[in-house]
């Protein structure tokens, strides 16, 4: 009883806490963003009209609502932070950030928050920054919305578009990142979400993390990044309906998953990479429902996976579907289809009577001595794979899919 | 014009020299040949074999990357063997039509060479229709048009094969059996060899090698061709990406048709020469 009074008795008082907004415009009485904020009372809104401000670097230092209208623009002049947040409940939005300044002993970012709670940067456009948006050592953050662009062309002297350090509880959501250094970059980011952003072109990985445990990514596109997506050293990864697409090269990896522990991979497209999943010591992972298309290699297990479980993932036109580097195979495939697979179902039920044997004598050939490739779809070769198929002498006899489907898995359905 | 403007020239009184060349006379013999295949009927079950193939590995796979591997293996086993085998035995039946052709005052080589123009003409045109209208129907794209560019320098080049090994012997059972040979030679045979020799020389950085090697090969060639847009990802890979950059780029493009181009034209060259001096 005691609640239900109060509760609207404090709304109450709230509407008449003297919030003000304060408006900054070139020209005008208030032309400076950081006067605004040094006489603005905690909670309080600014609205920056359009221009181009050169402060230095601006500090957030109380929670206060930032509100860009018609894109006014905080210049770093390629020597400053446009902007720190040292404060929760700080909200920035409708900004355009640009030229932050470039050192690799700070770290200088776009916008950068410290050690904060509650604090929402979104619908910004970052253009041509060291770091985009960095968040250290913060919790409950939501970055989403924002565009961030650099024009950046060797590792060394960039940073990344996304950057979380030591953050738990963050949300990163419908951003665009291009051409930074990772797109998206995590370390030490506990219990955070990760979806719908697109990174594209970055110099180095779409997605980068290390020691971030419980996090979830999902519908999140990964196109042309130098070396693809590599993730490692975490436990509880839940990855699904991401598209892994047209990562290319000697070094680049669709997905490289070194020493991941009880994830969770479903419903992803890796389509024309040149290796789908490389996978190094990765244990306890469920792989299911994801389509390969058009890869070199859709999955490089490496003998260091074990317990790992891939079913009813889909294989289509790839140049081979599964490598890996020994005969020791502690995996389990089961109810995938293999387009390549040529067995026969008799019962009728839908899966493949023979075993089908997903890695080829090939594979294994062009793993050792990689200038074999030139002779891929040669006869000889046709000839030897089918010898290999019918004796297995150097592929691993037990890397088998026993079950496999005879059609394509459709998600949704219940064949298989 | 009448059928055989040469004929009327015959009272030429030195036969030692050569008659004139006028591409008139090659292309009439050309058109012989062309009339002389259709009525064979061979050529018209070879084009439909190949459409039925075709128009059935892309009605098969939903997807037309598959329907283009599987058509690349007949292009690089049957085009072969049916334009070596078919050419030689060609020849060697309408030795007599030669034989009356080189009673005339007609220069040798353009004999010789209105039998290669008839024999690929048929023999193209059965491809062009048999594979090339499927795949221009079912994935116009570059690697739909490498492909049926592989495939017509492929018959060109063991036609011309076909021709030396017919020229190297009188005896038609030795001529085929020579035929038989290249065409084994250098669809199996020759890949065996090397990966063999790659296996054995594999601590030696053998990249180049390898990329020279494809060049003494025609099938290699064509399948590199098409391994670069069917498994560009694959070969992106690794060293593979050497092979990428070097096949890929415009020089690598050139260097390798420039040389199907020699495949074509060196064993045809050899066989006229030889034609030439020969004793019929």
């Amino acid at each position: 009883m005691k609640k239900t009074v109060l509760i609207p008795l404090l709304l109450l008082c709230a509407t008449w806490l003297p919030a003000r907004t304060w408006t900054v415009s070139p020209g005008t009485g208030l032309s400076r963003i950081s006067d605004a904020i040094a006489r603005a009372q905690p909670h309080d809104t600014v609205r920056v009209l359009s221009g181009i401000y050169r402060e230095g670097g601006i500090v957030v230092d109380k929670p206060l609502t930032l509100q860009g209208i018609n894109w006014p623009e905080l210049d770093g002049e390629h020597q400053f932070q446009p902007l720190s947040i040292r404060s929760s409940y700080v909200s920035i939005s409708g900004f355009k950030v640009s030229r932050c300044g470039e050192t690799a002993l700070d770290d200088i970012a776009g916008i950068k928050v410290y050690n904060a709670r509650f604090v929402y940067i979104f619908n910004n456009i970052l253009e041509d920054n060291y770091f985009g948006i960095y968040l250290s050592g913060s919790k409950k953050c939501w970055v989403t919305g924002n565009r961030m662009t650099a024009h950046g062309t060797v590792e060394q002297n960039s940073g990344n578009g996304v950057h979380a350090w030591k953050c738990d509880s963050v949300t990163i959501a419908d951003n665009r990142v291009k051409g930074h250094r990772d797109g998206i970059y995590f370390e030490f980011v506990t219990n955070s979400t990760v979806a719908r952003n697109i990174c594209i072109d970055n110099i180095r990985y779409g997605l980068h993390f290390m020691f971030s445990h419980n996090d979830n990514y999902e519908y999140n596109t990964f196109k042309r990044n130098g070396a693809g997506v590599a993730v490692m050293y975490t436990r509880h990864v839940r990855m699904v309906h991401n598209t892994f697409s047209h990562n290319r090269g000697g070094a680049s990896y669709a997905l490289l998953l070194k020493d991941i522990q009880s994830s969770y991979l479903a419903d992803n497209d890796f389509t024309e990479n040149t290796i789908g999943i490389f996978m190094e010591g990765c244990t306890r992972s469920t792989f299911e429902r994801n389509v390969f298309r058009k890869n070199g290699w859709a999955l490089k297990v490496q003998a260091s996976c074990e317990n790992n479980v891939f079913r009813h993932n889909n294989f289509f036109a790839n140049t081979f579907d599964v490598s890996t580097n020994n005969k020791l195979v502690l995996n389990n495939f089961e109810r995938n289809y293999w387009d390549k697979y040529e067995g026969y179902d008799l019962n009728r039920d839908q899966l493949g009577d023979v075993p089908y044997r997903p890695v080829s004598l090939f594979a294994m050939v062009s793993d050792q001595m990689p200038y074999a490739m030139m002779f891929w779809r040669s006869f000889t070769v046709f000839l030897l794979d089918r010898a290999e198929k019918v004796i297995p002498s150097l592929s691993p006899d037990n890397l088998r899919d026993d079950s496999p489907l005879m059609q394509p898995y459709v998600t949704g359905t219940t064949n298989g | 014009m009448k059928a055989y403007t040469a004929i009327e020239v015959t009272q030429s009184p030195t036969l030692q020299q050569e008659p004139t060349h006028t591409p008139m006379q090659m292309l009439k013999i050309a058109k012989y040949v062309v009339y002389d295949i259709l009525r064979n009927r061979f050529v018209l079950a070879y084009m439909i074999f190949l459409l039925v193939v075709s128009m059935s590995f892309f009605n098969l796979e939903a997807d037309p990357t598959k329907g283009m591997m599987s058509l690349l293996n007949i292009i690089l086993i049957v085009l072969p063997l049916v334009g070596i085998v078919f050419a030689t035995i060609h020849l060697y039946n309408s030795y007599e039509f030669m034989e009356l052709m080189l009673a005339q005052p007609l220069r040798r080589s353009d004999i010789f060479l209105g039998q290669y123009l008839g024999m690929t003409v048929s023999l193209c045109i059965a491809f062009a229709v048999g594979v090339g209208m499927p795949v221009i129907l079912y994935d116009g794209s570059v690697r739909g048009f490498t492909l049926i560019g592989c495939g017509l320098l492929l018959t060109l080049a063991f036609i011309s094969m076909a021709f030396l090994a017919t020229v190297l012997s009188r005896d038609k059972a030795r001529g085929i059996g020579i035929a038989l040979l290249l065409w084994f030679f250098c669809t199996i045979l020759y890949d065996g060899i090397v990966l063999m020799g790659m296996f054995a020389f594999s601590d030696y950085p053998l990249e180049k090698v390898i990329i020279g090697l494809a060049f003494l090969n025609p099938v290699d060639l064509a399948r590199i061709a098409m391994l670069l847009q069917l498994d560009a990802a694959a070969l992106m890979g690794y060293t593979g990406a050497l092979f990428q950059h070097f096949f890929g780029s415009a020089l690598g493009t050139s260097l390798s048709f420039g040389a199907m181009v020699l495949w074509i034209a060196l064993p045809l060259w050899f066989a006229l020469r030889i034609f030439r001096k020969k004793d019929i």
